[in-house]
């Protein structure tokens, strides 16, 4: 468990955002709901980004 | 009571590990200080670089996490109360760090260094390394911890808040204002880096297409698989980036050669365009690309740098440092060294940052200094990297880049005359030698900072890793900082768009919804108005727009943290904290003191190089005469002048008043402050911590246990909630 949380592969997913799918999956899964596809899964993300600002310094 | 007794073994291992830090680190300023006229390293600027951070983290950012501020891993972050899964979320240190340095480092860091560098390598070496330290990491340490403190309120909330309604409509007003200056500027780099360029304005239109191609891939060929699809982005950025040494070949040379005028606009158009597409087609996918080059763009500089090895040139403090009439910026090394170079030593842009987007983030208070104070000691030593590129290359050549094209006359042979007119030689043949290897057309005056800076990396990394790849490394360079400043520019006008929306919003309350397109359409359109307006003026201008405008962007960028630290004052004595109150009041008070000689310098000098209304009023009156004064050549050059340095030097009279109210403002909270010996703030109240995470970089034995019995506590408390279930 610990190593799934802190290995490599993880941190990267983290980094770029791909874990919130492993972590939905895994909330679905605990609380025995059937998931939304990937797809309607990372468009509900994309329009929550869009609006977000997204600081960018120079 | 007590007796002497010799130290434990880990504290005897610690005292030996800094020592040799400490001593390394001693060594290697001596050697800066003291070497003349010989051969010197540039690996002594390096390790003067990075056992100084290593020193200033280990102990000065632990002083003030510990002592200071008095983190408190106790007490539960913005992310842990209100984690929504959208912008509160708590998130992994390591990859937070990421982020946040990501989103503070830029172009901004590659640019300054460089111009500064006609000063001499001294200067700024000493400036970015004790302004990072003592200003720049904690500066965004300090608002970090406020705005953490205050559950990821903006700097302009918390000054509205702390300090009152008048400093706080300044600021906003101020936050916008420098916003468009410093996407004005950073814009004129890339279109001084591109124009004439057919290399470079091929792999960078090629961004465009693959970010989008990105974009569709994420969404509908292979939703959510970022990794992948940025993979596939780099491997066809370099791609692009190969492929620009075939322009010629391909016939597209004559149609890739675009002045800079032409750029302005292209430039304007891809800016409204970007900001009004949904953020999926372009933004985000651009975005990764860019911190994926980041990262890597650090990792090949530390490498490149190390394995080169390369011989400074420049001496270390040149007569332009106390004569002031250097061809790169005017004025002398005090106050303009301090202003020129901004990111890397001490940006007000970051407190953008390190309120509002990171603090939401936040796992553990004590994180707050690795992230705030860790993160910026990163984006000092990218500037630290920039500077040394600078320094290592042929002098002559620096100056030929550097110098406006109205000094050069734009030819080689003009060029060669003007450099050596300063005290250095270069032969028009080798400064057309030196263009050939890069295969670009010519090397003069190519302002604006990222030419010299990929010259100068191109010849590092082509001497570290060899093969002859001189003229890939140029436009590789190129790319990545055009890349940054792209993506800068992209965020930049939506944040400025969103502003608008909000404050308009105030008034108008339709206006102020981010997703009605009329609304959103004009933000953008103002936004990207005001500074392609700016950017134009830079690019027209007669006197050298980098020449004329940077001072401006160096100048905001450093009020904008006169506003930052002032806040971080006024906290610490509304919070009771006037013993400490030194450790952003002395940052403060240098930064008032550089700013405001700059900018009445800018305003009040008679000396037409520096002073902007000196300027315009010099140039009227020679147009009144009927004369034409170099550089200008007609009499329509002769407005433009007048023109650009009048708005300059209102503009530059804007941000001073501004920062003076808000200071004024906060002076009056200070007093009060003092006499009552603290006032309330708008501080979040004290609520106990569930989550253990470690604090550092590298965890403790201890931390490890603890996370390890926490997991396991939560994971079988998860098995319970399912077998009941």
């Amino acid at each position: 468990m610990t190593a799934r949380r802190t290995g490599l592969r993880r941190l990267l997913r983290e980094f770029t955002g791909e874990a919130r799918w492993d972590d939905y999956l895994e909330r679905c899964a605990r609380d025995g709901v059937e998931p939304a596809t990937r797809r309607e899964f990372e468009r509900h993300r994309a329009e929550q980004v869009a609006h977000a600002p997204m600081a960018r310094c120079c | 009571m007590s007796t002497l007794t010799a130290p434990p073994p880990g504290r005897l291992r610690t005292i030996l590990v800094w020592g040799t830090v400490a001593l390394v680190g001693a060594v290697c300023w001596s050697v800066l200080a003291l070497a003349r006229g010989e051969e010197v390293s540039a690996l002594w600027i390096l390790f003067a670089a990075l056992s100084s951070y290593a020193i200033a983290y280990r102990f000065y950012s632990r002083f003030i996490a510990r002592r200071v501020l008095k983190l408190d891993n106790t007490r539960a972050t913005p992310a842990e109360r209100l984690d929504n899964g959208v912008d509160y979320e708590v998130t992994d240190r390591r990859v937070l760090f990421g982020h946040h340095f990501a989103a503070i480092a830029g172009a901004g860091p590659l640019v300054g260094p460089v111009l500064a560098a006609q000063m001499g390598y001294l200067p700024g070496t000493i400036w970015i390394i004790v302004g990072v330290i003592a200003a720049g990491a904690v500066q965004d340490m300090v608002v970090m911890f406020f705005s953490m403190r205050r559950d990821g309120k903006s700097l302009g909330q918390m000054v509205r808040e702390e300090i009152g309604v008048v400093g706080g409509t300044a600021a906003l007003i101020a936050v916008f204002a420098i916003m468009i200056i410093i996407l004005a500027v950073l814009s004129l780099v890339v279109v001084n880096a591109l124009a004439e360029s057919p290399w470079g304005v091929f792999s960078i239109t090629l961004t465009i297409p693959i970010a989008l191609f990105m974009g569709f891939y994420l969404r509908y060929i292979r939703p959510g698989r970022v990794m992948e699809a940025t993979a596939i982005g780099v491997v066809l950025l370099l791609l692009a980036i190969v492929g620009g040494g075939y322009v010629e070949q391909l016939g597209l040379e004559s149609a890739l050669t675009i002045s800079k005028e032409h750029l302005v606009i292209g430039l304007v158009v891809y800016g409204f365009v970007a900001s009004i597409l949904p953020v999926w087609m372009l933004l985000t996918p651009r975005d990764y690309l860019s911190t994926f080059m980041k990262i890597g763009v650090i990792l090949l500089l530390a490498v490149g740098l190390v394995v080169a090895a390369p011989v400074l040139q420049a001496d270390a403090v040149t007569s332009f440092a106390t004569d002031g009439d250097g061809p790169v910026f005017s004025g002398k090394l005090f106050p303009f060294v301090f202003i020129t170079i901004a990111c890397g030593a001490l940006s007000g842009f970051h407190a953008l940052i390190s309120s509002g987007t990171t603090p939401k983030m936040i796992a553990k208070e004590g994180q707050v200094r690795m992230i705030g104070y860790g993160g910026m000691l990163m984006e000092s030593f990218v500037a630290i990297s920039a500077l040394i590129a600078a320094v290592v290359i042929d002098q002559g050549l620096y100056y030929a880049m550097n110098a406006p094209a109205g000094a050069t006359g734009g030819t080689v042979q003009g060029a060669a005359q003007f450099v050596s007119s300063l005290g250095f030689t270069i032969s028009p043949e080798t400064l057309q030698a030196a263009a050939d290897s890069i295969e670009e057309e010519t090397l003069v005056s190519r302002t604006g900072g990222a030419p010299t800076l990929a010259f100068g990396l191109s010849q590092v990394f082509s001497e570290a890793f060899g093969g002859g790849l001189q003229a890939f490394w140029y436009h590789f360079a190129i790319m990545f900082e055009a890349l940054f400043i792209l993506t800068a520019v992209d965020a930049g006008t939506r944040v400025g768009r969103f502003m608008l929306q909000d404050t308009v919003g105030n008034f108008w309350p339709k206006f102020g919804d981010v997703s009605w397109r009329p609304a959103a359409w004009t933000a953008s359109a103002v936004t990207v108005g005001l500074w392609g307006y700016m950017l134009y003026v830079g690019v027209t201008d007669p006197l050298g727009g980098i020449n004329q405008l940077f001072p401006l962007f160096g100048i905001a960028n450093q009020l904008l943290a006169a506003i930052a630290l002032t806040l971080c004052v006024t906290l610490f004595l509304k919070h009771g904290w006037l013993k400490w109150v030194w450790v952003p009041g002395i940052p403060l008070a240098w930064d008032l003191v550089v700013t405001m000689t700059a900018s009445y310098q800018k305003i009040f000098s008679d000396n037409p190089a520096i002073g902007y209304f000196a300027q315009a009023s010099r140039f009227r009156d020679a147009r009144e005469a009927g004369e034409v004064l170099a550089p200008a050549s007609n009499d329509a050059d002769m407005g433009t002048i007048i023109t650009n340095s009048t708005t300059n030097g209102v503009l530059q009279t804007i941000f001073a008043l501004l920062v003076i109210i808000i200071v004024a403002n906060a002076v009056l909270i200070w007093v009060r402050a003092i006499r009552a010996g603290s006032l309330p703030t708008t501080e979040v109240p004290h609520t106990e911590s569930t989550i253990v995470a470690p604090a550092d970089f590298i965890p403790t034995a201890e931390e490890k246990k603890a996370v390890a019995a926490w997991e396991a506590e939560r994971d079988a408390e998860r098995e319970r909630a399912g077998s009941t279930r």
